[in-house]
């Protein structure tokens, strides 16, 4: 009986165990291996890492590909595209997260203070569109934008405009998909915290004397905080390696870092760098995780 | 004060309604001019079902849907068997060798770019190909590459839906005599099948929707139709996707009906029951 029990244990923790050993940790080792080798003199970029060809060891170790991504040896002709497109995605995932921020805070807070008997069909209205296709929307924003598109007709048509607005492929049109398309993950963990919040601190900050403004900023903000991290977490991690928006939206400068991933892996088949840019956009991404899970662990003390 | 009520009482409802209004227009969008007659995307220039007719004719878009649906039901019920796995493993066992890199592995698809993970994979099904000899880039490593990040969705579904489940009544089967597989069927999976079910059609959805990971990791010929659809959608208008948009709307919204609808009758049913 006891014995039955182990090998269901074992069975138990070893199948999804060996999977995501297989699946996601293998293939991290394989892109680090990979970011380390010369793919220009036509090496195996699988051959092992230690070379023991003509008697000695020799560890086979290239960092070329991560040098070349932050200089092109020409001092002259300032940062390399690939600096520029990390930069450019972290200034977008950035204004994304504070739009976001800026528009999901208050509609959370209202949110919270609706009704309780309406509250699971208005928060069910901010996950509807989550179920039918991203990619789509973001396409229907193609159309909306565009210079001869629905909205520039109407704001036309109502004469707020004299001739239509250049919004599509630039700036406006990338902030307004990305917005779209990530402010629910800012909503949701903003409304939870809210939702929970005692109001009768709000009361007794007001019998102390405190202007709605002021028991707001003293009281409501700090209690939300949890919420506020936790949605500025879920925004700005996936805007930043963000593939599918700057391709439908943005135009020839909005290039961000996920695509020129992909144009190293398969137009350029630069396999090595295409692994090293990777790596350093998973650098990038640790730093606020890792902030994140700090006041995560302060929070929960 | 009773300015300050009524002043937040309308801002509260400006702001709802302008943001409401933000997230539904892509969707009033597109099912407007899929019945648009002419393919500009500007103006409605008439009523006409041209575009339903060219998505059924438009052989790349019907057969990418046929392989997304195939790779989607594989996905959603390969994810919920694994996160199944891996949920009862958080939940149950505290103490055991390499938890906190289980742990660790569980979450990290979650926080990871899918850019990362297609790359990462990819490079993985190369090297495999080159040792072993396979598995094609197609069917199999879509579905790999999908159950991948699917898993992790459906393990935090389960997982927060298992903490919640009584073991007392676990318990009482295992006194009665019950043995562990029993209790396992009997008792824990009715008790979390709603969480199956939601992780199921969460999944299934990821799946069916994905584009990052098909383009890393679909072969020559083998297209998925998020991927005609990114492609077409790149190109320029095409009022077919609006037609796609419009069915898979149609289908969406039947479906939360027929839930709603469902849970009611539950509801129902529990009350009189207890009356």
């Amino acid at each position: 009986m006891q014995k039955k029990f182990s090998v269901g244990k074992r069975f138990l923790i070893g199948v999804p165990y060996v999977w995501l050993l297989l699946f996601f940790v293998l293939p991290f080792l394989i892109l680090l291996r990979i970011s380390v080798t010369d793919m220009g003199s036509g090496v195996n970029p699988f051959a092992p890492l230690i070379d023991t060809t003509g008697g000695s060891w020799r560890l086979m170790l290239e960092f070329k590909n991560y040098i070349s991504i932050f200089s092109d040896g020409d001092a002259s002709s300032g940062p390399t595209i690939y600096v520029d497109a990390y930069k450019t995605s972290l200034k977008y995932a950035a204004f994304t997260t504070l739009l976001c921020l800026f528009i999901g805070y208050p509609f959370a807070y209202f949110l919270a203070r609706c009704k309780p008997s309406v509250r699971p069909a208005l928060l069910m209205l901010v996950i509807l569109p989550f179920w039918t296709s991203f990619l789509l929307r973001i396409a229907a924003w193609k159309g909306i934008l565009a210079d001869q598109g629905v909205l520039n007709n109407f704001l036309l048509w109502l004469g707020v405009i004299e001739t239509p607005m250049v919004m599509l492929y630039t700036d406006v049109s990338m902030l307004v998909g990305m917005t779209y398309v990530y402010l629910p993950f800012m909503i949701l963990p903003l409304y939870a915290t809210l939702v929970k919040m005692d109001l009768r601190l709000l009361e007794a900050a007001h019998d102390l004397g405190a202007s709605p403004f002021r028991a707001f900023w003293l009281i409501t903000v700090p209690l939300s905080k949890v919420g506020i991290v936790a949605g500025c977490m879920l925004v700005f991690i996936p805007a930043v390696g963000e593939f599918v928006i700057p391709s439908l939206l943005g135009g020839a400068e909005n290039i961000m870092i996920g695509r020129v991933v992909w144009d190293e892996m398969f137009s350029s088949n630069n396999w090595p760098r295409a692994s090293a840019l990777s790596v350093v956009m998973i650098v990038l991404i640790l730093v606020p995780l890792a902030l994140y899970y700090r006041s995560k662990d302060a929070a929960e003390k | 004060m009773n300015a300050t009520r009524f002043f937040e009482k309308y801002t509260s409802r400006f702001w709802l309604v302008s943001v409401f209004i933000f997230l539904y227009i892509p969707l009033l969008f597109l099912v407007v001019f899929s019945f648009n007659s002419t393919r500009q995307d500007g103006v409605f220039t008439g009523f006409s079902l041209r575009w339903y007719e060219a998505l059924l004719s438009d052989s790349r878009l019907v057969e990418g849907f046929w392989l997304s649906l195939k790779v989607a039901l594989l996905t959603g019920t390969l994810s919920v068997v694994l996160g199944c796995f891996a949920a009862f493993v958080l939940v149950r066992y505290k103490r055991f060798t390499g938890r906190t890199l289980f742990y660790g592995m569980v979450n990290a698809p979650l926080v990871m770019p899918e850019v990362i993970i297609g790359l990462s994979l990819l490079l993985l099904m190369v090297a495999s190909q080159r040792l072993f000899g396979f598995p094609e880039r197609g069917f199999v490593t879509l579905v790999l590459g999908h159950t991948l990040l699917g898993m992790a969705y459906a393990t935090t579904v389960i997982q927060s839906r298992l903490l919640e489940a009584d073991r007392s009544i676990e318990e009482a089967a295992m006194d009665l005599g019950c043995r562990p597989i029993q209790v396992f069927f009997l008792v824990t999976l009715p008790s979390i099948a709603p969480a199956l079910v939601s992780s199921w059609l969460l999944t299934f959805t990821l799946s069916f929707d994905d584009v990052v990971l098909s383009e890393f990791l679909s072969g020559p010929g083998v297209t998925t139709l998020p991927q005609v659809i990114f492609s077409y959608a790149r190109r320029g208008v095409n009022p077919s996707i609006y037609a796609a948009a419009t069915l898979l709307i149609a289908t969406v919204s039947l479906g939360i009906i027929a839930y709603s609808l469902y849970t009611l009758r539950q509801q129902k049913k529990l009350t009189s029951g207890l009356g």
